[in-house]
């Protein structure tokens, strides 16, 4: 109950701060299973892609997150766990106990659509995209039948760049592109690159900073 | 009359206006259901009955009311338009200053009536105080263009904007109860023009006016829509300081400034590749697509009334 309008706080916060508006630009809010593959600039950003979802799609929605940062303090806890149910994966090969892929796959066989950034980490570079992991390709893989749509999440990066601590009110946009599938015996390296192109193709055509 | 039997009259005018523009927006519905035209023209008319329920609201909350809703108005505007600017991470101190200080400080001064100050403001000390701070930042790519246009963005935004209930303080003679009429006939008469060239141009326009900064705006709807509203301006200098003809030449001046606001504001959109500033307001775009002709208009209207009518 708390965890609920919680949830709905975080949102009305993010629309107020960010005037956050999705744009399904090459499918539409429809119940089915997905991968939304984002950038990632912001620990906001998958609050901004929750916040445009519709409530029913919301609830079925995880976010992939990074234990270290989650599990830290009881407040973050509360939020991964109890706000947006996150699937957190430990970032560091040394101290885990269970392959990352192994635990996403798991949250989809329970039916969860994810909210992944396949980037592998915040791109605080001038970049507007790191080059993808391997992680999006393995889950494809791994779930063919699991739609991969591409989200480009714009303007947050300006809100509140990191080191900062007032937060900008500028616009933000959330855009869906068209669902991206794997060629039969596609390879890791091409997919990557296929799938980041779409991406980047969402990104509006005015940058951010020049 | 009163100021406030005045007031009722106006409303009560422009309310007798959205429902006939109602009435009429349901007729072309049920005759062509299908057009897209048609279906942003009702949009149009059902995002007028929330503006105008939001001004008379304001208007009812006096003096205060207004301040606080052009105020929230500049919020909008000011962050419609730096989005679109080419800000980088040494700008950030700045703008959040723009927002969180100069905005609220600019009408808190108008609250005050202090002209001495919240006239040179944006244009002096915050022209010269914002670069400072970015400066310390050391970041210098693009320096001079970044700079300008968030001195740009504020003073179409905040600075601009907030004449209009600047409106308010001018010591006009024998008008001090009606100061918030004179906000009445500049948005009435700047938005009706707005409204009656977008008229007249989808009835009669055939030549464009400026077909490479906005290819809607023909050389009919411009004609048709500022003499109208000109003479529906003449016919309000009864909630004026001014007389019939002075009441038509000040709708005309401001009918003018407000058409240009429009093709420099597009200018701007050109330039960055959009085709509306946000999408705020359905059907109109973001705020600065509906203030924009107002934006160019206060300011002059304000120191033309200030100039001639106050003692």
């Amino acid at each position: 109950m708390i965890a609920r309008l919680f949830a709905i706080a975080v949102t009305i916060f993010a629309r107020i701060v960010t005037g956050v508006r999705g744009e399904w630009r090459g499918c539409l809010p429809e119940a089915r299973q997905r991968i939304y593959f984002a950038n990632h600039s912001s620990h906001g950003d998958f609050v901004l892609i929750w916040t445009v979802l519709p409530a029913a799609l919301r609830r079925c929605t995880r976010p992939v997150a990074a234990a270290d940062y989650w599990r830290q303090g009881r407040l973050r806890r509360f939020i991964g766990d109890k706000v947006f149910d996150a699937v957190l994966i430990d970032r560091d090969p040394a101290s885990r106990q269970a392959d990352p892929i192994e635990i996403l796959l798991a949250a989809l066989d329970r039916g969860a659509s994810l909210i992944f950034f396949p980037e592998g980490t915040r791109n605080t570079t001038s970049q507007r995209l790191l080059p993808f992991r391997s992680g999006l390709y393995r889950l494809a893989s791994a779930r063919p039948q699991v739609e991969l749509v591409p989200v480009w999440i714009d303007n947050l990066n300006r809100v509140l760049p990191k080191g900062e601590i007032i937060p900008l009110p500028l616009l933000c946009t959330v855009t869906f592109g068209p669902p991206v599938s794997m060629a039969p015996g596609e390879e890791s390296g091409p997919f990557r690159e296929r799938s980041r192109d779409t991406l980047l193709a969402l990104a509006p055509a005015v940058e951010g900073e020049v | 009359m009163s100021a406030g039997q005045q007031t009722l009259a106006l409303f009560g005018g422009v309310t007798a206006i959205l429902v006939a523009a109602s009435l009429i927006g349901f007729v072309l519905t049920s005759r062509y259901a299908e057009s897209p035209v048609v279906g942003n023209l009702n949009a149009r008319i059902k995002a007028w009955w929330v503006m105008v329920s939001l001004i008379g609201l304001a208007f009812a909350l006096g003096k205060a009311g207004i301040i606080v809703l052009f105020a929230l108005a500049s919020f909008a505007a000011l962050r419609e338009f730096l989005t679109l600017t080419r800000t980088r991470r040494g700008d950030h101190l700045a703008l959040a200053a723009a927002f969180f200080v100069v905005l609220p400080l600019q009408y808190y001064l108008i609250s005050i009536e202090w002209y001495g100050l919240y006239s040179i403001l944006i244009p002096v000390y915050v022209f010269l105080l914002l670069p400072i701070v970015a400066a310390l930042r050391g970041d210098t790519a693009n320096f001079m263009r970044r700079i300008a246009e968030v001195q740009w963005g504020l003073m179409i935004s905040v600075y601009c904007v907030s004449h209009v209930p600047a409106l308010t303080t001018l010591p006009i003679p024998d008008f001090a109860d009606r100061s918030l009429l004179l906000i009445a006939f500049l948005i009435i008469v700047v938005q009706s023009s707005d409204v009656l060239q977008y008229v007249w141009g989808k009835l009669l326009g055939r030549h464009q006016i400026a077909p490479s900064l906005s290819p809607s705006k023909t050389v009919e709807g411009f004609v048709g829509g500022i003499a109208s509203a000109t003479l529906l301006g003449a016919a309000l200098w009864w909630i004026t300081p001014f007389s019939s003809w002075q009441a038509a030449i000040m709708a005309l001046v401001i009918n003018l400034m407000g058409f240009c606001g429009g093709l420099v504001m597009s200018a701007i959109k050109r330039d960055r590749g959009v085709k509306d500033w946000g999408q705020m307001i359905e059907g109109h775009g973001g705020m600065l697509d509906r203030l924009d002709s107002v934006i160019f208009a206060a300011p002059i209207f304000f120191h033309l009334t200030r100039y001639w009518w106050t003692v």
